[in-house]
């Protein structure tokens, strides 16, 4: 009797969850780590033995970027801009959405520490405006926002580790409460040369991957992005 | 989805240990603003006094322990448990314990500790937290954003209670790289004001306990909230405000409530030119521009990732006692829009307030709080 209550208790609850979120779909990702950068799940680059910031540039070179400003961006930004380049260049259908209706929920570990730790260098003999700028791990997501045009809710967090269960939760808040129509999610970490990226593209409509968005989908597209 | 209510709260900032302390001496006009030097001039900032809020107990950085001392306070006063599963600790902070940089030695171990989430981990374990703690690091707007995430974890209910801390202090790290920004003011701040010059730094902490236990049903209530991104530039602010309108807008219709019904505005207010100047453009571009505005960084300078929530606290505070506080440092208006600055403490009754924030990176935050 007992079990049977607790096997239909857990239904209802799993069918509460359900009726609380609309299914939303993980339409396209792309990751960039250990030397390895996939889009879609595909290997697109496998690297040129180069490492930390120089696979960055190698990476920007490969696929011909033509964004001066990247020069200027801190391994962080350059890492994350260059993940959202690979998940939306061809992809994404920028034209049906409205800027403010695109945002970004991101999340990594060590905050902007790799910079934070250059401009306390440069502190020493003269203090750069330019390093200092960057010492805050959200400005990747301005940096993303500028090159695209997103003006909608962004936020970032900072975890020990990848949280799939707690992006899930507010990226599905945002586009169930009419907030955003589509939102850029993920990872974005990078810490003296250790470094990884996964981003996902969240949607309304079952395009492209037309993955269902769910911690287990997303949790397992981080994992394999090694 | 259900209401959520501010149950208990703290600040905790060199003006005081308590909320009412605090509010006591802003009252009084009593600013935290002082004169200090370093080695690349004069400046203003509103700085604890070394030893001031040590708990004595070894293993905490400074910044934790400002961090427990206001959540202590506030969990004192609040009559909530936090080691049940149905509590949730959100901590906001821009730098954290950066200032170990200037004096350790770098190692893996010091990265662990200068990661905000180390950090966070020992704060609930201090408490007897169940679940992990959020940790928010969003600029300037990370007050804001911490306490619109605790909102949206309780209106869905993840949890029953939240409890939301900011903190940050001041090291060198900090006021060198301000400085280098031509950030900072060599007096005190004046916000939205024609001479305004730029801003002073500030130390402190506070914390805001919500919950949607519905004993607490007549408590002030967040009533809803609004985040948006300028897509312009990383170290400055929108040439038109319509980003930051657009937060106030989305936090107005999630909070069910028209410009006309707000009583007034806690800005953010920096005194830098441009970021007032913005925020006059976006407070007018969101019908606001007669509502009655304050800035408390003239009392306690701009505390970065604790700001939004002293100023939130403060806020609210004031609409518990029908008293709008006044903004040191301002006399005449000095942005394009005539904005409502209010230069004098004003008795009023009010059932409701907007608070913004903006900081680097082009972010921009709005919360509604409401009687």
């Amino acid at each position: 009797m007992l079990l049977w209550f607790l096997a239909n208790n857990r239904l209802f609850l799993e069918q509460r969850i359900k009726i609380l979120s609309a299914t939303h779909f993980i339409t396209n990702t792309s990751s960039i780590s250990n030397g390895f950068v996939h889009k879609d799940g595909k290997l697109l680059f496998d690297g040129d033995g180069s490492e930390g910031a120089a696979f960055l540039l190698s990476l920007y070179q490969h696929f011909g970027f033509n964004y001066p400003k990247f020069y200027k961006m801190d391994n962080l930004a350059k890492l994350g801009w260059l993940a959202a380049e690979l998940l939306l260049t061809d992809d994404f259908k920028q034209a049906a959405y409205q800027a403010e209706r695109v945002g970004l929920v991101l999340a990594n570990k060590n905050s902007s520490l790799d910079d934070d730790i250059r401009y306390w260098q440069s502190v020493k003999e003269i203090a750069s405006p330019s390093l200092f700028v960057y010492t805050l791990p959200n400005i990747v997501i301005g940096e993303i926002c500028i090159r695209h045009g997103f003006k909608g809710e962004h936020t970032f967090y900072i975890q020990e580790k990848f949280d799939a269960n707690f992006i899930v939760q507010q990226v599905n808040y945002l586009l169930d409460n009419d907030i955003l129509d589509a939102c850029i999610c993920g990872w974005v970490d990078f810490m003296a040369g250790d470094f990884k990226a996964v981003l996902y593209l969240v949607e309304k409509r079952a395009e492209g991957l037309a993955f269902e968005f769910n911690t287990e989908k997303v949790a397992s597209v981080f994992n394999v992005s090694t | 989805m259900r209401n959520v209510y501010v149950i208990a709260d703290n600040v905790f900032t060199p003006l005081g240990k308590t909320t009412a302390e605090n509010f006591a001496r802003l009252k009084q006009n009593s600013t935290a603003l002082k004169e200090y030097h370093n080695k690349s001039g004069q400046y203003f900032a509103a700085l604890f006094e070394p030893t001031e809020f040590l708990i004595g107990s070894s293993g905490y950085t400074k910044f934790e322990q400002l961090m427990i001392v206001s959540v202590k306070d506030a969990l004192d006063r609040s009559g909530i448990s936090c080691t049940d599963d149905n509590t949730v600790l959100i901590i906001s902070s821009t730098k954290g314990n950066i200032g170990l940089l200037e004096t350790e030695a770098l190692s893996p171990a010091l990265q662990e500790r200068i990661g905000l989430s180390g950090s966070a981990n020992l704060v609930a374990k201090h408490f007897g937290f169940r679940d992990q703690p959020i940790v928010v690091s969003n600029a300037c707007v990370s007050g804001v954003v911490a306490v619109t995430t605790g909102m949206r974890l309780l209106r869905t209910g993840q949890y029953e209670h939240a409890v939301i801390v900011g903190a940050d202090l001041i090291s060198e790290f900090i006021l060198s790289g301000f400085q280098t920004f031509q950030a900072l003011s060599k007096q005190p701040c004046r916000p939205f004001d024609k001479n305004r010059d730029g801003l002073n730094l500030g130390e402190g902490a506070a914390t805001i306990i919500l919950s949607t236990d519905k004993k607490h049903e007549g408590n002030v209530r967040l009533l809803g909230a609004g985040i948006s991104n300028d897509a312009n530039h990383i170290s400055g602010p929108s040439r038109t405000g319509q980003e930051l309108a657009n937060a106030i807008e989305v936090a107005l219709k999630d909070a069910n409530l028209s410009a006309g019904e707000i009583d007034f505005i806690s800005a953010h207010g920096t005194a830098t030119p441009y970021n007032d100047e913005m925020e006059a453009n976006a407070i007018a571009l969101a019908g606001l521009e007669i509502v009655p505005l304050n800035s408390l960084k003239g009392y306690y300078g701009h505390t970065l990732g604790a700001a939004g929530l002293i100023e939130s606290v403060i806020s609210i505070q004031s609409l518990k006692e029908g008293l709008f506080l006044a903004t040191p440092g301002f006399e005449e208006i000095g942005v394009s829009r005539p904005v409502n600055v209010i230069a004098q403490q004003t008795q009023v009754r009010a059932k409701s307030l907007i608070k913004t924030a903006s900081g680097f990176g082009g972010c921009n935050a709005a919360v509604v709080f409401g009687k």
